[in-house]
């Protein structure tokens, strides 16, 4: 697969992630080695392998459906930068 | 051209459990903002996850009510996309594997039955509440909600209309309730509902490009968003154009659906295995275990309805609505075996009408199960007629005489009068009263009949057996 320019600022786009030009252009460089990378692990026949999904062959752990933790509000919001209302204030975001 | 609705519903059910699916944060609804957010829904440093087992096992009970398979291992992913409520900047669902896959839901759209497949249901967490009024500029961020556990079942695209959309989605609503996995509380968000909806020509194979309604969170609002949407595509295909796929927003106070985002901004959620959190083993012994707990479900339950007591299919599904209507009926008709019809009508009719209009649950009514079969026993004894009896409902219902059904027909003077001599002498003294009525009808003046039956009954204010009368006044013009 060849990235373009364009594609590196689309993904910087969705990502949220402000670049420049210059920045766009070395990333470029970079992304398309990991890609490159990629093509060379998807030469190798895995059709037999089951699809790993954790590093560990141990299972999950499960928790009783119980109330263990109380109100800490005021101890989480102490490092809060701005709160009002008992809410967390943020930049405004609206999708 | 005749154009085919093709649509699949995507539910977001919110699990009764105490806790929160990766936290011990208690999941109560209304409480004040951030005092049930911990610091795992808060997203602090160095936190992990810790999967609930009630949340497991509510999917597992969903799964097997549907006849779907469960998945052993089950594997949770994270789905990265940017907003303040999401405070990890992903939220842990599953994609590959999800706990319940598969399955299918019989529905009824005007008495047609009709099987809707599930594609599968997943564990995941729902995110937070922005609040964007009253913070000079900036946005409010409630995460009391952060962390609650959601299972989300997706259909396959197997509807063709807005009343088989309702239908599959009231049926599953009722079905989450009946094996009380989700209290179906719509206001509060806990069933809510996003479809699919694309159309095409009749006849044609492949499906038409779709569009996502998000958020409908009544049965009123879902059916008018598809019907708004599918009006909308297939307007622009007759116009020559095309559909663009994308998500879109229903206005219900425009009664119109617009766009939300486009295919082309969509997020690329970028899916992957948590490694947070590790396969989820989900034995046998466990399942079975389960299996045992799971009540006899709507659809066994409507369809003994059916055989054992002889109800219309209409009937056994109004009483298999929900659990409780059902339980209800049951334990009515167990004191009343032989009369199931007139339990069903009255338990549909009086006791549904009334509660509906005081805005109460069966579980709260005020006539319980054996009261209302005691007064069902004096209509079908004939002690009161069908009319009489009402009376007698509502003296129960406002609690009168302890709801003791012969006291209250004792004190109104309700009992029916049956007694054929008493009736003969009644229906005389009104014939003698009434000799212009009595020729009329003889004369052949249908309506005379009427009229007397109706001075017969107003001189016994509406005691008299009505059938009784009616036989013997024919009787008695025939002589």
């Amino acid at each position: 697969m060849t990235l373009t320019v364009n594609d590196v600022k689309r993904i910087a786009d969705l990502a949220y992630i402000e670049i420049n030009e210059s920045e766009a252009k070395e990333t470029l460089i970079q992304l398309s080695g990991i890609f490159n990378l990629i093509e060379t692990m998807q030469a190798v026949d895995a059709s037999t392998v089951e699809p790993m999904s954790h590093a560990q062959s141990v299972v999950q752990r499960l928790r009783e459906d119980e109330v263990t933790e109380t109100d800490q509000r005021e101890l989480c919001q102490s490092i809060a930068p701005q709160v009002e209302a008992g809410l967390y204030l943020v930049p405004q975001v609206i999708e | 051209m005749q154009w085919e609705i093709v649509i699949g519903l995507e539910v977001h059910t919110q699990l009764s459990t105490r806790s929160k699916i990766f936290s011990g944060a208690s999941t109560a609804y209304g409480a004040p903002p951030n005092t049930q957010a911990c610091v795992i829904d808060l997203a602090l440093p160095g936190v992990l996850p810790v999967l609930n087992k009630g949340a497991v096992e509510r999917a597992i009970k969903l799964g097997l009510s549907v006849g779907a398979k469960i998945n052993s291992p089950s594997i949770f992913a994270r789905k990265n996309y940017f907003y303040p409520d999401l405070p990890k900047g992903y939220q842990i669902s599953q994609y590959e594997l999800p706990v319940v896959q598969g399955g299918s839901i019989q529905i009824q759209v005007d008495g047609v039955e009709k099987n809707i497949r599930l594609t599968r249901a997943h564990l995941e967490e729902d995110a937070g509440k922005s609040l964007h009024e009253d913070f000079h500029g900036m946005s409010g961020i409630d995460l009391n909600r952060a962390g609650t556990p959601l299972l989300e079942i997706v259909s396959e695209p197997d509807m063709r209309s807005s009343a088989e959309a309702v239908a599959y989605a009231k049926t599953l609503h009722a079905l989450v309730r009946w094996i009380g996995i989700c209290d179906g509380n719509m206001q509060e968000g806990s069933f809510r509902c996003d479809a699919n909806v694309s159309v095409r020509p009749r006849g044609m194979e492949k499906l038409g490009t779709r569009c996502e309604i998000k958020n409908l969170n009544s049965f009123r609002f879902l059916e008018k968003a598809i019907d708004f949407e599918a009006r909308r595509q297939i307007e622009i295909l007759e116009d020559g154009g095309t559909i663009r796929q994308e998500t879109r927003l229903y206005d219900a106070n425009k009664d119109e659906t617009r766009t939300m985002r486009t295919k082309e901004d969509a997020n690329d959620y970028r899916y992957f295995p948590d490694p947070d959190l590790l396969p989820l083993e989900i034995p046998q012994h466990w399942i079975d275990r389960i299996k045992h707990t799971l009540p006899e479900l709507p659809q066994v339950r409507r369809d003994r309805y059916v055989s054992e007591f002889a109800l219309s299919a209409y009937d056994a599904s109004a009483l298999t609505s929900s659990r409780e209507t059902a339980d209800y009926f049951e334990a009515t008709v167990t004191q009343l075996p032989a009369q199931a019809k007139l339990c069903a009508n009255w338990i549909m009719g009086e006791i549904s009408g009334q509660l509906n209009k005081e805005g109460i649950e069966i579980a709260a009514c005020p006539i319980n199960p054996e009261q209302l079969a005691a007064l069902l026993a004096r209509i079908s004894d004939g002690t009161i007629s069908g009319k009489a009896a009402k009376t007698v409902f509502e003296s129960m219902w406002n609690g009168e005489l302890d709801k003791n059904v012969d006291a209250i027909i004792a004190a109104k003077g309700l009992k029916q009068i049956s007694d054929d001599s008493a009736i003969e002498k009644l229906v005389d003294q009104v014939l003698a009263a009434n000799a212009q009525q009595v020729a009329d009808y003889r004369n052949g003046k249908e309506k005379a009949f009427n009229s007397l039956i109706g001075q017969i009954m107003k001189a016994t204010q509406g005691k008299a057996n009505p059938a009784q009368v009616n036989a013997m006044l024919k009787k008695k013009l025939a002589e």
